[in-house]
């Protein structure tokens, strides 16, 4: 019986998902969510930045090539931003962005978008879980994995690192 | 290699209870370049603090990682904690397994695996971080205080008594600001100008203190320590060094029919003016919009209408050929303290979210007046003398009905807030009213009656119990002209019954609001309004008289609806951040700013374009002979905040943000 349980919790599929947050809004707003003991889904990790004004896009695409099936990007709401305009640049940057990830074959669903202030730690909960029912529902994300040149999670398990170096970029592809 | 420590803490139970704290040590201490792991129950206690710094010693650590709390509770305890063991500071970084993790999981696998991952990923980002040291800055010990109402004179005269030069710079032709207008305060019934005038005087007298009256804020550059502020003299066409204040120009003016700002409305003045007797600077002013002479330059006459008041000035000093001039002042922080404005009843707003009260007929029935202008009627130097007359005709009011709550706590005309000091100050009209008319009776049509302040309960409780101000919870629905009088109909929600009184004069209690021009003000200062246009505090509990611009600070009823001992005791609070920061002599500053590769960079600028402060600047690029070879971007370390949206823009990625360069981030992304 249990381990019938086990083994049905282990057929899901849990995603990894990777949020970019700026440090003023969002990632306090992420610790509101914590001190107030709001439970939500641990598939999100998040990388503090100083502001969405800093998130290059390269961040994405990077996060996609490390093995996350999807992203969060979350700064302050308009008018809200510490350093005045980052949100704004941030949100023009992103407008163009998806187009671009979605010509490169990327479901631009597994993509969150937001603002969450310090004071919406409920925000954030369910921003988190909603990003996470999303992209369970759309499976995991393999297509650009392998693409890394050195995938550090899975070093232990990735052939010697000579053979990652002299191996084309994008051809061992599984 | 790099030699890492990782330290894990339990938090008490709060991280170990979801977290299997040893085994994310573990799973860490087997990371390459990872030198030392443990784990503790209270990593920031004392004894957990000293494991930090015994591991820097022993284990010659070149980079420390804490998985704990949030950054935001305790990088600083730990990074003062490494660099007491000798390590540079910013090679310290925190990893939120608390916040981020035990608290928000229930499942003990799932949060430690989380765990795992998060605190890999800040290993591996500071296994690429580099040394920094703080910046410094020289500091301008002078500051800048704009608005010389009762805020803007505190701030100026603390930060002069302290031994700084202070710049105070108000737009009217005198300092007073509204304060100078009131009659008497609550709850003291002192009167205003007794207690504010000697302030006045001393503010202008004070050595420390350069006063530039009809003046305004063109511009504003650099940042704290190092602001170049550009301010705007307007032309009074008066010499303000040859005029003595004799006030013969005035009497000569044949034009004495402008209405007076000073009086709000109920008084007159001349176009050539000193807005109250008791101005400081006692320095007249030509009302150029009204003034003969150029109203008929303005229409192209060549010959001057009228030179009245040039002829009667004793001194020559009347100038009708004066411009407004220029002078940049250097400071190195600066005080907003530009106080409010009432909110205009009538149909004409200034935006669409403001509705107005046009059922109250402001502007059309003449004894409809606003709270400043009882203020004027009540006032001994007003234009009545004192005596309350209503403007229409000049009659003894028998009848008052106050109106409270018009414009504040009202949605639907605009305004949510309460302007906190109306419910005062109606009391005290009230009371000031039945001190001058014995048998006048008074009603006051409010919402509630908050009177939070000391010694404001008992004010508020005096004008019913002792001065017979009549209380009815309730609002107006239309006033309403006949004959003489005035119809108010209202609704008493306690008797549950509506009411109509005939009143002789009604005065709306209009809501507090900031400033014209505050958000443009705002912009050239880098500081952020809120959705009425008061500017927003960096913290509305701990830090409520400093801005998101470091070196700008607020007093007074720019920042929220405020009464005079709030906005002094801001001005204060304000003068003694000042103070605080011009006590030294650099300014030690964060280092997360962004430096240009000036090897790499291709001069395309997009930097300088998304540069939320202007902190990147051109510089030219030479060789031994002087010929320019390229002209690239560097950033002045003082400016930049650190957002780093420059770096997210270059092209060519030769601008990076130090703590956070593109290495790191794809370092710690790689490992999550």
């Amino acid at each position: 019986m249990v381990s019938e349980v086990a083994s049905g919790a282990k057929a899901e599929f849990e995603p990894k998902i990777v949020a970019f947050v700026c440090n003023w809004c969002t990632y306090t707003g992420a610790d509101l969510a914590g001190t107030s003991r709001l439970q939500m889904a641990p598939n999100v990790r998040v990388v503090r930045l100083p502001c969405t004004g800093r998130i290059d896009p390269l961040f994405i695409t990077k996060a996609f090539e490390g093995g996350a099936d999807g992203v969060i990007v979350s700064g302050c709401h308009p008018a809200d931003c510490h350093y005045t305009a980052g949100n704004y640049h941030a949100r023009r940057r992103f407008a163009i962005f998806r187009d671009l990830l979605d010509f490169m074959g990327v479901d631009v669903r597994r993509t969150t978008f937001s603002w969450v202030s310090a004071s919406e730690g409920g925000k954030w909960r369910d921003v988190v879980n909603d990003t996470t029912a999303r992209v369970k529902q759309l499976g995991p994300f393999a297509e650009y994995q392998g693409l890394s040149v050195a995938p550090p999670p899975a070093r232990s398990q990735a052939p010697a690192s000579g053979e990652w170096e002299s191996s084309p970029r994008g051809r061992d592809t599984p | 290699m790099s030699r890492i420590g990782v330290l894990v803490c339990h938090c008490g139970e709060n991280i170990g209870r979801t977290v299997d704290c040893a085994s994310v040590a573990r799973a860490l201490g087997d990371l390459p370049g990872v030198a030392h792991a443990a784990d503790y129950k209270y990593m920031c206690s004392d004894p957990g603090q000293l494991l930090v710094k015994q591991a820097i010693a022993e284990k010659k650590l070149d980079g420390v990682v804490v998985a704990a709390c949030s950054p935001r509770m305790h990088e600083k305890t730990f990074r003062r904690a490494c660099a007491s063991a000798g390590m540079n500071a910013f090679l310290c970084e925190m990893a939120n397994i608390r916040e981020h993790c035990s608290w928000i999981h229930e499942s003990r696998g799932d949060a430690t695996e989380k765990a795992i991952a998060l605190a890999r990923a800040i290993v591996e980002k500071v296994k690429r971080n580099q040394p920094l040291s703080p910046i410094r800055i020289p500091i301008e010990r002078r500051a800048l205080v704009i608005g010389g109402g009762i805020a803007g004179i505190q701030a100026a005269l603390d930060i002069a008594e302290g031994g700084r030069e202070v710049v105070l710079v108000e737009k009217e032709p005198s300092i007073g600001g509204h304060m100078s207008q009131l009659s008497e305060t609550f709850p003291t019934l002192d009167c205003s100008q007794c207690i504010l005038t000697p302030r006045m005087v001393e503010a202008y007298q004070h050595p420390g203190i350069k006063l530039l009256a009809y003046s305004e804020v063109e511009s504003v550059s650099g940042y704290i320590g190092n602001f170049e502020v550009k301010v705007r003299r307007k032309a009074r066409s008066v010499d303000e060094t040859r005029c003595n204040g004799c006030g013969e120009c005035q009497a000569a003016c044949p034009n004495k029919k402008i209405p007076s700002e000073f009086e709000q409305g109920l008084g007159k003045r001349s176009a050539i003016y000193v807005p109250f007797p008791q101005a400081v600077p006692n320095i007249p002013v030509i009302d150029r919009a009204h003034c003969a002479l150029f109203r008929g330059r303005a229409k192209g006459l060549k010959k001057d209408a009228c030179s009245k008041c040039k002829e009667a000035c004793g001194r020559q000093a009347v100038d009708f050929d004066q411009q407004d001039t220029f002078t940049t002042v250097k400071v190195g922080a600066v005080v907003v303290a530009t106080g409010y404005q009432l909110y205009s009843v009538g149909k004409q707003q200034p935006s669409d979210k403001l509705k107005g009260y046009g059922e109250y007929g402001y502007g059309t029935i003449p004894d409809v007046i606003d709270g400043l202008q009882f203020e004027r009627l009540a006032s001994a130097s007003g234009p009545t003398g004192g005596k309350i007359l209503r403007p229409s005709d000049g009659k003894e009011p028998k009848k008052i009905v106050f109106l409270q709550c018009i414009g504040s706590r009202d949605p639907a005309k605009g305004i949510e807030y309460c302007s906190k000091v109306c419910c005062m100050y109606v009391a005290k009209h009230t009371m000031l009213y039945r001190h001058k008319v014995h048998d006048g009776k008074a009603y006051v049509f409010y919402m509630d009656v908050r009177a939070a302040g000391k010694g404001y309960e008992e004010f508020a409780r005096r004008a019913v119990e002792e001065e017979g101000a009549i209380y009815l919870r309730g609002r107006v629905s239309k006033l309403e002209r006949t004959g003489n009088a005035i119809k108010v109909h209202g609704f008493d929600t306690l008797s549950g019954r509506p009411m109509v009184i005939d009143a002789d004069m009604v005065v709306l209690a209009t809501a507090m609001r900031p400033q014209p021009g505050i958000e443009a003000l705002a912009q050239k200062l880098s500081v952020s309004c809120d959705g009425h246009g008061f500017i927003n505090e960096a913290h509305p509990k701990l830090r409520p008289v400093e801005t998101n611009t470091a070196g700008v600070f607020v007093a007074g009823a720019c920042q929220a609806p405020r009464d005079i001992p709030d906005s002094v005791a801001m001005a204060s609070g304000a003068a003694s951040k000042v103070l605080g920061l011009f006590s030294n002599e650099e300014l030690e500053r964060d280092p997360t700013v962004a430096v240009v590769d000036e090897t790499g960079c291709a001069g395309c600028f997009h930097c300088e374009r998304v540069c939320p402060y202007g902190a990147v600047e051109r510089k030219e690029i030479k060789d031994r002979k002087g010929v320019l070879l390229k002209v690239v971007a560097t950033v002045n370390k003082g400016v930049c905040q650190g957002c780093g949206t420059c770096q997210a823009t270059c092209p060519s990625k030769n601008v990076e943000l130090q703590g956070f360069t593109d290495e790191q981030i794809f370092a710690a992304i790689s490992a999550l």
